[in-house]
């Protein structure tokens, strides 16, 4: 039975003040239902550095020396982001071995507000997939039924939160691989505005539409967890400047007067279940005092093709680093250096990750580089005015996270049935927009709101879930 | 073979002075142990982000200013996709459309080779081969480069040699870089190509591995010679690559498949903006150039020689401009400077303030600047006293009567006899200006 299960982040941090439980003794028994975790949720358990950081939590506490209201609490944190001598793999074989001897800043933040963390977590390769599959580690199952995937890329870290394995979790974010996830598991997955939360010690595939997200039980715990990686950082040009504001400020404001608008091109497809969750907080929303009005933004049926393409590009370029020589997989035997390439490359990426990058390799020659990758620029170009200039007239948009319920684990899926599953989550990365998912009714809903809207966002999504209790 | 052009483009990288690498902090110095100058950013980890350096930037700025080009106030930077061991992240972060300069020259003799940009990228790490095995140095990767690409405009071995001395002597004055070839902060890959009068470009080929401005001006000498032998004979030229062999003063194609680089804007760093104010401090920043200073040293009355000589090094031209303040006598004070026997300016401009006022010899000037101390102190001045002359004259005269006749029957070199005998009875002593107006006084019919 997880310790943690249920419990939001306050009410951990108030029962290990008032001395109910230590958070050496809250991290062991995370450790011991991490150990019977049958889920392949953990592709790499710390067991020794947990209960260190732990010991060291309740020796600050015990001389009133909190560092934060995060300080002891056990998390967890996706196996892309690199966590310093602690095997950092992408659930890739090429990086089976691979051990950074520097932190991801929003890890290292995290631990400077004496986080514990428990381990790594397992997601699809290099960040690749949205079930898992491609993991090298094989997928990770979801708690609420084992048959069915947990969702992607981030799959390890929602199923942790879900699992109670870990009180919140840190994913990344390129196309929707924080939201449907914590959709699928049933929990909360933020994606923040691109520029929010540092990206230095993110292997991530695409440096365009990354961001580091944050899964957690609630909303006011993702606030939480948001408030402590954000910022600028010296070390990713991308920040934006200054360091962040309160998230949790504006979190009782509720959404009394805003106008929301639910986009009809990411309504389509839905299953049943999904469809009465979204009228269920439509009705919560106007409930709630806000209006709900049903746009229709045409250029959103192009986001999904303009994101794959984009996506492949950068990911052939940024995926290239991989390449046997300096770290990493290098094939056992080659005979010159091309074949050190090729072999290290074909043996160590998977099947999904070499896919894409081959067709990002493609795209990027100059036979196909207008048709495809430059004009798919301009389309995403396209794409963020029109988001924004709606966003100047409605303060939220609206859709499900996913079309459709989990799946069954290996179950075979038509490339239309996939991409519909996707469609919904690219339409953020590509406009840099802060976005959430938020369990209402049984499924994920997904709200979008302005670049660096955070504050406003998580309102509007704790209202909401709180109205659904 | 005068009937075929040559047509040759330089590229030249150049190491820029600057503390740290080009997107990390990792310092930019030349000759340490290896890969003990890297980080995971410029050794292409997971992660890594670059971060670009200002400094860097400036310096390019710079170099495009010193050199007339046009300053894009807005670029961006791109990726360059290739597979090399010494490639750590199998990109370089380079410009491609956007140059951050663009458009200048470099005025040679009444000629002017054009450039065509000017663009900011990171250098690659350093292969060592050791038989068997390769090994990586990346010491050297992320080392902040220009690139600067002359127009196709040279048109012989001789001007892309004058076109390197006149563009590393501008690097030097600006303080951009050391510009040494010999430890490769400067390198140059030539683009050549021949063609007929009144014919379109011919296909060129790109040499690579120069290490001398020599070996630059002997490579495009043979492979001049060889695109036209293949040419006459009926061949054709193939676009590639070739590098010069020293040993055989040979250029020999290297293998190597044609790529595509695949660019692409670098997501991870933002547009580089620049506003006026900052292209005019950076403008501030750069000292007045050699071709400013040798026409102003002309105005001055000083020879085209000497112009040249003391503009080809900063120092000595900054040594003259100051030690000008103090005297009017420039071609003294140049002549002087260019003894190189080092001295203060103040020195300089005493001295050649003696020697215009006929005060001490050539001979003396150049001791009195090896010696310590002052030369007015120090002096042993010229004899120029006319009383004494006239009698030096005189007894000159008087005692060399052959030579002084020929001199009066029309021997001019007979004058030279009667000179030195005068001079060497004063000891060398004598106002050489005066004696030989006396002389010539005394010697008139």
């Amino acid at each position: 039975m997880s310790a943690i299960a249920g419990r939001s982040l306050a009410q951990i941090a108030a029962e290990l003040e008032s001395g109910i439980y230590s958070s050496v003794e809250l991290t062991e028994r995370c450790l011991s239902e991490i150990e019977r975790d049958e889920l392949g949720i953990f592709i790499t358990v710390t067991p020794e550095q947990a209960l260190f950081s732990a010991r060291q939590s309740d020796r600050r506490r015990a001389a009133g020396e909190r560092l934060s209201v995060l300080d002891g609490i056990p998390m967890a944190v996706k196996d892309n982001l690199c966590t310093k001598n602690i095997r950092t793999s992408c659930a890739s074989r090429m990086l089976e071995s691979f051990v950074p001897d520097y932190d991801a800043t929003a890890v290292s933040r995290l631990l400077c507000c004496g986080a514990v963390m428990l381990g790594k977590l397992n997601m699809d390769e290099f960040g690749m997939g949205g079930s898992g599959d491609s993991s090298f580690f094989g997928a990770a199952r979801n708690p609420r039924n084992p048959e069915h995937t947990a969702g992607g890329s981030s799959g390890g870290a929602a199923a942790a939160v879900a699992a109670g394995l870990a009180a919140y979790a840190l994913g990344s974010d390129t196309g929707g691989s924080v939201r449907q996830p914590a959709a699928l598991c049933g929990v909360t997955g933020l994606r923040p505005s691109y520029g929010r939360v540092s990206r230095s010690g993110l292997a991530g595939l695409a440096g365009s539409l990354d961001q580091v997200g944050v899964i957690a039980g609630n909303v006011r715990d993702c606030a939480l967890v948001l408030g402590a990686i954000s910022g600028e950082d010296a070390a990713d040009s991308t920040t934006l400047p200054g360091t962040a504001p309160d998230f949790t400020g504006l979190l009782d404001g509720g959404i009394s007067g805003m106008k929301i608008a639910l986009l009809e091109e990411q309504c389509s497809g839905m299953a049943q279940e999904v469809k009465a969750a979204l009228l269920e907080t439509v009705k919560v929303c106007e409930g709630l005092g806000a209006k709900v009005e049903r746009v229709s933004v045409p250029l959103l049926d192009t986001a999904l093709p303009v994101y794959e393409i984009i996506s492949a590009a950068e990911s052939s370029v940024n995926l290239a680093r991989y390449d046997g020589i300096r770290y990493g997989y290098r094939a056992a035997e080659y005979g010159s250096l091309d074949e050190l390439y090729t072999k290290s490359r074909t043996e160590g990426f998977g099947r999904e990750v070499r896919r894409r990058l081959m067709l990002g390799t493609l795209l990027l020659m100059p036979e196909l580089r207008d048709t495809y990758y430059n004009r798919a620029t301009r389309v995403r170009t396209l794409i963020k005015s029109e988001l924004d200039r709606l966003l100047e007239s409605f303060d939220l948009l609206l859709s499900p996270t996913v079309p459709t319920l989990p799946w069954r684990l290996g179950e075979s899926r038509s490339i239309g049935e996939r991409r519909d599953c996707d469609s919904c989550g690219v339409a953020a990365a590509l406009a840099g927009l802060p976005a959430i998912s938020i369990p209402v009714a049984g499924a994920g809903m997904q709200l979008t709101a302005g670049r660096f809207a955070e504050a406003e966002l998580l309102a509007a999504a704790n209202a909401i879930t709180e109205a659904d209790r | 073979m005068s009937a075929y052009e040559l047509v040759v483009g330089l590229e030249v990288h150049v190491e820029l002075k600057t503390k740290s690498k080009m997107f990390c902090s990792c310092p930019a110095d030349f000759g340490a142990k290896p890969n003990t100058q890297c980080c995971p950013v410029c050794a292409g980890m997971p992660g890594a982000l670059p971060v670009l350096n200002r400094r860097a930037v400036e310096l390019a700025v710079k170099a495009g200013l010193a050199t007339g080009c046009k300053i894009n106030r807005k670029t961006k930077l791109d990726r360059k996709s290739y597979f090399y061991p010494d490639l750590p992240k199998a990109y370089q972060i380079s410009q491609f459309d956007r140059p951050l300069c663009e458009d200048g020259f470099i005025e040679l003799e009444g000629r002017r080779i054009g450039i065509e940009r000017i663009h900011i990228e990171e250098d690659a790490g350093k292969l060592v081969h050791e038989g068997e095995r390769s090994l990586i140095d990346l010491n050297r990767s992320g080392l902040p480069l220009i690139e600067i690409v002359s127009r196709p405009d040279i048109r012989s071995a001789e001007e892309a040699a004058q076109y390197l001395k006149k563009l590393r002597l501008i690097l030097l004055y600006a303080d951009i870089s050391d510009a040494r070839m010999n430890e490769g902060s400067l390198r140059c890959d030539v683009n050549l190509s021949v063609r007929r009068a009144g014919e379109r470009l011919g296909e060129r080929t790109e040499i690579k591995n120069l290490n001398s401005f020599s070996n630059v001006a002997k490579a495009i000498e043979c492979e001049y010679g060889r695109q036209v032998l293949l040419l006459e004979s009926g061949g054709e030229v193939l676009r590639e690559t070739r590098r010069f062999d020293e040993k055989s003063g040979t250029t020999i194609a290297m293998r190597g498949k044609g790529m595509d680089y695949r660019f692409m804007p670098e997501p991870d760093l933002p547009f580089i903006e620049l506003s006026e104010r900052d292209i005019s401090r950076i403008k501030d920043e750069i000292p007045p150039l050699p071709d400013e200073r040798r026409e102003r040293y002309g105005k001055l009355g000083l020879s085209e020689y000497h112009s040249q000589e003391l503009t080809a090094d900063r120092r000595t031209a900054e040594l003259f401009e100051r030690a000008a303040e103090l005297t009017g006598e420039v071609q003294h004070l140049a002549a002087l400077i260019l003894t190189a026997i080092p001295a203060k300016a103040e020195k300089y401009a005493k001295l050649a303030d003696m020697l215009g006022a006929g005060r001490i010899s050539s001979a003396e000037s150049k001791r009195l600047l090896a010696l310590d101390g002052d030369p007015e102190e120090n002096a042993i001045e010229l004899l120029s006293d006319e009383v004494q002359l006239r009698e030096i004259a005189a007894r000159a005269v008087a005692e060399n009567p052959k030579p002084v006749s020929d001199y009066k029957n029309g021997k001019a070199a007979a004058f030279k006899t009667i000179m030195g005998a005068a001079m060497r009875e004063s000891r060398g002593r004598a106002n050489p200006v005066m004696l030989q107006q006396l002389l010539l006084e005394l010697l008139s019919p």
